[in-house]
């Protein structure tokens, strides 16, 4: 019988994952506000049902109720979010917010399926988190002044990551957590949002050459710490996010091109120079003759899409721990092969959805500080997923990055949920400058 | 009067002000703008690169003996059939007494290499259908009732392109020799027949295991049609006259040889097989008997650029690229080889070497006006109650001569048939075409495997046959009239 349960809550999930989808765009289109009330209301229904039919299944699938209780809890949580969300901030965005809390319930229910422990532990560190985040964009709309701690957030972020290259605990050959009072952080992730703020407050005081000469002696600091780290993943974002937003504030062509071939150098010779690069693009160029060894992870996540097909094998119906750390680095892999690549690809455009609210209100606010945060923010979170998603599926190498509210890790859940936050604070400004002009557009 | 002027003064004045203040918000906003379309573009690509792989790629990728989700869907599945073409039963799983599934071969070792086995890893069809095997397209409802009654589901039936009275008459022929048959149909690619021998018995897969691993060389189990490597004797001749006739644009008619038995050349000496005169022979004559001085000659005569050029497109020195493993044939002639070489290797002996399946692609491509249709053996895959799932189409390996070289070469391997070394398929009710070869492999000048390629009928070719008979002897004495009692069989049908 629960057999037929997850055969059949898998076409549900699928097809109620693909409306929600639909509308995350659909909410771009127009200006009627009725219009969107409608999305967002059709959306958190899709949310309820997507979360309400996978535990449903989870339950019978296990045959154990307690997982009811958790769910419970789940639903409690993401409910109040979006309800208190909405109270306390009139001007909040709607969409966002939605699928935020998708992304989240999408993380709860698969990590629930893979490790209960860790579901609980995770969901435990998201409820606190969003409580504490709950302040932020009050924070940031209350705080006109966070431009003059600029050089505050550059020192601070390079010290986290040189504490942690000297202190930290080696996982995987990378020093990327540090330990404090039981609680095991990667100061890597926090670090981006304060690398983000540097960046902005920098350029919004200047533009020119010894500006961006300072600024980039600075942000290499922080990509070559983390290299020595051995944590390319996010010394690849922090290298992408800084080309962008030097190219944003300055506008100047030439240092996007500049930036782009200096990566590539760079990227060239850490293939000559470092041996775990080497492995890496060993196991990326040819996974299958390497499949007992450096290809083992990649294949298995290849194993898992591709044995799921197109509609996934339903939950527990597949294999998905057998792939290394797959609740960290490769929970894409694993909601494709349960929940399908259908389902997968749903899964991609909800974050492309985030990614395009985030440029917009970066698009739509007039101070250039708050304007290169968003920005820099909407790097930060997308190309963290194009590294992710695009390792698990070998369209580039494996950097070892999560998928933000989604792959399990306190810290990358912390830090996803305050990016989000300040985005809605700086949808706040930017809907009220927009009101102060006596313009009623943009709202969404 | 003046005042609506105003008015409307304001008002053109109010948009421009408007289209300046958008235009000016759009420029404000380029750089935004294009970072979002490139990130976008990124994300689609991964999303492209997603679709791509689970379409296209990942049949072939799953079926992996590292995927630990073949155990779950055999626990789940209970292995479905192979299938000939007629719905013959190739290898089933029956439950026995103590309800233990097995494994079971109807026709034994009579399609042991083809079929292969499923325990002790997987091989042949058992293979390349496996994961479709494991899958179960039965009814929703069975489905249901199945769940319900704890059962497990019948797994799909793998259709295979291979033909009962081909693969028997195939077997037989062969008899107590060693070899290879490969029987294919060259308009599609379909696999009608394929043999190796020495043979086994699926049956006993798990009692043979230890015997025949620890056996020097692991022979047994190898599928000599496909990763068998052989000298190709004669019937390299087909490769050395197309270099010819690309040489010579097409002037075949100019090339006269007077052979007295032998040919030297920079004191290196070629004989022909058991010594025969020839006497005066064209390049026609020349190929139909197989005339080894004559080809030498032919040899030396050859720009060894183009003959490298000429054996690569006939797919030498590259992987097949084809799902089951293949041998990769060899051709090693440099441009600096002694004169000795490439006197050897244009008579087919030297170091060149190729697998059955290979020659046998080569011949299809003749037969085809050029072009190589993908050798492929599953023709479809059904439901256990036979309705089907997905059916395969066949497909455009390669083109590989043109029409023209391939009507070149036909007309050269009928000549063969009809007044050359493979007289023995002449005066059928059925026109064939078809290359002798007489590979010699040992010291001893008197030991040679017995090769003929070769399709029928002529005109409208149906099927294409490859024959090795290992250590028999000419190929005109062995091969040919087991080319004959295949090409009797299909047309008798």
């Amino acid at each position: 019988m629960a057999l037929i349960i997850s055969d059949l809550s898998k076409y549900v999930i699928a097809i109620f994952m693909a409306i929600f989808t639909y509308e995350s765009f659909a909410a771009f289109r127009g200006k009627d506000e009725t219009r969107k009330e409608g999305i967002y209301t059709r959306q958190i229904i899709c949310m309820f049902i997507v979360h309400f039919v996978s535990f449903a299944a989870i339950c019978l699938e296990t045959g154990d109720l307690s997982y009811i209780i958790f769910y419970g809890f789940q639903q409690i949580l993401l409910f109040s979010v979006i309800a208190l969300f909405r109270v306390i901030y009139r001007n909040s965005n709607k969409l966002l917010l939605n699928n935020m809390c998708m992304l989240l319930s999408i993380g709860f229910v698969m990590l629930t399926r893979l490790h209960f422990d860790r579901a609980v532990r995770q969901f435990k560190i998201a409820a606190v988190s969003l409580l504490v985040c709950m302040f932020i964009p009050y924070l940031i709309k209350k705080f006109r002044f966070l431009d003059k701690f600029t050089w505050l957030y550059g020192l601070l972020g390079a010290l986290a990551l040189s504490v942690v290259l000297v202190l930290g605990a080696v996982t995987n050959g990378s020093k990327i957590s540090y330990t404090i009072a039981g609680f095991s952080f990667q100061p890597s992730e926090f670090v981006k949002i304060l690398f983000v703020f540097f960046t902005a407050g920098m350029f919004s005081k200047s533009k020119d050459f010894l500006q961006v000469c300072i600024t980039t002696l600075i942000a290499a600091l922080h990509v070559i710490i983390l290299v020595i780290s051995r944590d390319l993943g996010s010394a690849l974002i922090f290298f992408v996010v800084y080309v962008v937003m030097v190219f944003v504030a300055t506008k100047n062509y030439i240092y996007f091109i500049l930036g782009i071939g200096a990566g590539c150098g760079a990227g060239i010779i850490a293939s000559k120079l470092f041996s775990h690069v080497q492995v890496r693009l060993e196991a990326w160029t040819d996974p299958w003759t390497h499949i007992d060894g450096s290809g083992y992870q990649i294949t298995q996540s290849l194993f898992a899409i591709g044995t799921g097909g197109w509609f996934g094998m339903g939950l527990y119906q597949g294999n998905p721990t057998s792939i290394p750390y797959v609740e960290e680095d490769f929970i894409f892999s694993a909601i494709a092969e349960e929940l399908g690549v259908f389902f997968s690809i749903c899964l991609v455009l909800v974050c492309v959805s985030c990614f395009i609210a985030f440029m917009s209100v970066a698009m739509h606010l007039k101070d250039d500080f708050y304007r290169l945060i968003a920005t820099g923010l909407a790097i930060v979170y997308i190309f963290q997923i194009f590294l992710t998603i695009g390792g698990g599926t070998r369209l580039i190498p494996l950097t070892g990055v999560t998928l933000p509210l989604v792959s399990y890790g306190g810290s990358s859940v912390l830090t996803s949920l305050i990016i989000f936050c300040v985005i809605q604070g700086l949808y706040g400004i930017q809907v009220e400058e927009g009101e102060s002009h006596g313009k009623k557009e943009n709202r969404y | 009067m003046a005042k609506k002027k105003t008015d409307t003064e304001e008002k053109l004045n109010q948009e421009n002000t408007k289209e300046k203040k958008t235009k000016k918000k759009q420029y404000r906003n380029r750089e935004l703008w294009i970072i979002t379309y490139l990130f976008v573009l990124l994300m689609f690509a991964v999303i492209g690169n997603e679709i791509y792989f689970v379409y296209a790629k990942s049949e072939t990728a799953i079926n992996n003996s590292y995927n630990p989700r073949q155990e779950l869907l055999a626990s789940k599945n209970v292995r479905g059939k192979i299938l000939t073409a007629d719905g013959e039963v190739l290898a089933q799983t029956v439950r026995g007494d103590d309800g233990n599934e097995k494994r079971v071969y109807p026709y034994g070792s009579l399609f042991s290499h083809v079929v292969g086995y499923s325990t002790k890893g997987k091989t042949g069809v058992e293979y390349l259908g496996n994961i479709a095997l494991l899958t179960s397209n039965a009814s929703i409802n069975e489905k249901i009732q199945n769940e319900l009654s704890a059962q497990k589901n019948i797994g799909d039936n793998v259709v295979t392109t291979l033909d009962l009275s081909l693969q028997q008459a195939a077997y037989d022929a062969l008899g107590v020799y060693d070899g290879a048959i490969i029987v294919t149909e060259p308009s599609t690619g379909r696999i009608l027949a394929m043999v190796s021998k020495p043979d086994f018995d699926p049956n006993e897969i798990a009692e043979i295991w230890d015997e025949v691993t620890n056996e020097e060389g692991n022979s047994i189990l190898l599928n000599r049609a496909t990763q068998g490597l052989y000298p190709p004797g004669s019937t390299y001749k087909i490769v050395t006259a197309l270099a010819y006739y690309r040489q010579n644009g097409g002037d075949i008619s100019s090339y006269h040889y007077q052979c007295g038995g032998s040919f030297t050349y920079e004191g290196h000496r070629i004989n022909c097989y058991h010594g025969s005169a020839h006497g005066r022979v064209g390049f026609r004559e020349s190929f139909e008997k197989s005339c080894n001085s004559s080809f030498a000659n032919i040899g030396v005569s050859l720009d060894l650029t183009g003959l490298m050029t000429t054996n690569e497109d006939l797919l030498f020195n590259q992987s097949l690229g084809l799902p089951y493993s293949t041998a990769k044939g060899s051709y090693v002639l440099g441009t600096n080889a002694t004169s000795y070489d490439v006197m050897q290797t244009s008579i087919g002996q030297g170091k060149t070497q190729v697998s059955p399946l290979q020659l046998n692609m080569i011949t299809c491509a003749i037969a085809n006006e050029g072009v190589v249709m993908t050798p492929y053996l599953i023709d479809s895959i059904q439901n256990y109650n036979g309705s089907t799932v997905k059916q395969y189409r066949p497909e455009v390996y390669a083109s590989i001569m043109t029409e023209d070289e391939a009507a070149f070469l036909t007309d050269m391997m009928s000549g063969v048939v009809e007044s050359g070394t493979a007289k023995g398929l002449r005066g059928q009710s059925y026109t064939a075409a078809g290359k002798t070869g007489s590979a010699e492999y040992s010291e001893n000048k008197e030991d040679s495997h017995a090769w003929f390629t070769g399709f029928a009928p002529v005109d409208d070719p149906q099927i294409c046959v490859t024959i090795i008979v290992e250590g028999a002897g000419s190929g005109g004495e062995y091969a040919v009239p087991m080319a004959k009692r295949l090409f009797d069989v299909y047309f008798s049908k």
